[in-house]
């Protein structure tokens, strides 16, 4: 469906980096993009979306985007910081983009925001908010939709949610979705295919069980804090979101990574 | 001796100051979008001679236009010649002085306006089709209203206000470019205090009304938001 194949130097705050991608992405595919920051991810969107130029080319569907504006890409776009038209209602926001109000009112349905379509942005919450926004994207029903960390500003319970949403929306409207972000257990719910961005270049590209799953119930763990019970020495560490106590060798310190295996009884197999 | 007062230079003003005005916001506008997007080497250039009317004497910027919009000059003889326009001594050469002279009060305040604007938002509106023009207008600008109302009042406010400029390019031609600045140096001259009083004391009163209805608007703005 689309054909990339792009270099760009960039200069940022990690030095200077070239950008080189070279990728094929299905129809109907939803991608996720991971890596450190400054790694390009949102290079990568930007110039997808034709806000940013680069060199080489970007075939969609045989039609080549090089040089075209972002205007006639027909793509969807979801802000981390959500950018909606601040002076509009809900339901202005998603119009601005296409005049069909059904297509409007079904979205405001399936994400929930029917009752506030004649409010303010301005007074919506963060999770409203970036709703709307998604709304908005999908408003020209896209062939390709771009997300830059669309969650990362929201409590984990507003995540879970608009992760569902998020999900059905992509296959109610056949798009192809590519999503930045750094959340292994949301890239885990909604990605097909994960790729690993690392100073410009993909270093890893497969299907997210493949990526995503540690097989061999080992983790690494940073020691939060030492103590002494009755004679042996126990860190803390932070583990699946909950603080944890194990027990270590007392050569181990403040700061230190060290490895803990799951064992089955732990997995509950 | 209110009865004796003649109001035909505040007229006057206010018609310079609104056609100024309006001028000045269709020239503005794209200058000052394309000084808040650019990041070109021109940058700086082009706002320092947009600043310049602050900072230079009103008799300095007064002269030069006289220099150039003078018959003998080859644009002036130019435009008298094919337009029929003469710009020296009449109110056309006004518009053109004021036009100058107001120059950094629209530009500067609407630049300082779309550059505090969310690039964001500005890219989602290409997103969805919009081009720069569709952008400015229905996005950028409804969003940078306290700005855009700055910009309009003090122009107006400014080009009201005008005199050596004014005085200088238009001299003092009643109901032409006798406006209401040098009808109250004229009265200063032949010492008819009374009458300056009376004029003086409307500027004062128009110009506070004006800069209070900016600031009332802007405050009023400011705690607008959240409660549409």
């Amino acid at each position: 469906m689309i054909k990339i194949d792009i270099h760009k130097s960039l200069y940022g705050s990690n030095g200077n980096m070239e950008l080189d991608v070279n990728l094929d992405i299905k129809k109907g595919e939803f991608v996720a993009l991971m890596g450190q920051s400054g790694s390009g991810k949102t290079t990568l969107l930007r110039i997808l979306a034709g806000l940013e130029k680069a060199e080489g080319s970007i075939v969609a569907n045989g039609i080549s985007w090089q040089g075209m504006p972002p205007q006639l890409r027909g793509i969807g776009f979801v802000f981390q910081d959500y950018a909606l038209f601040e002076h509009m209602t809900v339901e202005q926001n998603l119009l601005f983009v296409n005049k069909d109000k059904e297509l409007a009112s079904q979205l405001l349905e399936m994400t929930a925001l029917k009752g506030l379509a004649k409010r303010n942005v301005q007074t919506l919450s963060g999770g409203q908010k970036q709703r709307v926004s998604l709304c908005r994207a999908m408003m020209k029903k896209p062939t390709l939709l771009l997300m830059d960390e669309p969650l990362s500003a929201l409590d984990p319970t507003m995540r879970s949610k608009l992760q569902r949403e998020i999900k059905q929306l992509h296959l109610a409207f056949g798009t192809t979705t590519i999503m930045v972000s750094h959340d292994p257990s949301e890239v885990y719910a909604l990605a097909d295919r994960v790729l690993v961005l690392k100073e410009g270049k993909i270093i890893e590209d497969g299907a997210s069980d493949k990526i995503m799953v540690n097989k061999n119930g080992s983790i690494k763990v940073k020691v939060l804090n030492l103590s002494l019970i009755t004679n042996r020495t126990v860190a803390t560490i932070l583990l699946a979101g909950e603080l944890v106590q194990v027990e270590v060798d007392n050569s181990v310190k403040i700061g230190d990574t060290i490895v803990i295996t799951l064992n089955s009884q732990t997995l509950g197999l | 001796m209110i009865e004796t007062l003649d109001f035909a230079p505040f007229l006057l003003s206010f018609k310079l100051a609104g056609v100024t005005t309006l001028i000045l916001f269709i020239v503005s506008l794209p200058l000052a979008w394309y000084l808040s997007q650019t990041n070109s080497k021109s940058k700086p250039f082009l706002e320092a001679v947009t600043a310049l009317p602050l900072v230079l004497p009103p008799s300095v910027l007064g002269f030069y236009i006289l220099v150039v919009l003078s018959p003998n000059s080859s644009v002036g003889s130019f435009l008298e010649n094919i337009f029929g326009i003469k710009l020296v001594f009449s109110f056309a050469g006004l518009v053109v002085a004021s036009c100058f002279y107001s120059l950094p009060f629209m530009v500067q305040p609407l630049q300082s306006g779309f550059e505090s604007l969310n690039k964001h938002m500005l890219e989602a509106s290409y997103l969805a089709g919009k081009n720069k023009f569709q952008t400015i207008l229905r996005v950028a600008l409804p969003n940078i209203k306290p700005s855009l109302i700055t910009a309009l009042i003090i122009t107006f406010a400014h080009t009201v206000g005008e005199f050596g400029v004014v005085l200088m390019v238009g001299g003092s031609i009643p109901n032409e470019t006798k406006v209401a600045s040098v009808a109250i140096y004229e009265m200063v001259e032949v010492m008819e205090y009374g009458k300056a009083h009376i004029y003086s004391a409307i500027m004062v009163g128009i110009s506070f009304m004006v800069l209070l209805s900016v600031y009332l608007f802007n405050h009023k703005q400011k705690t607008k938001i959240g409660l549409a």
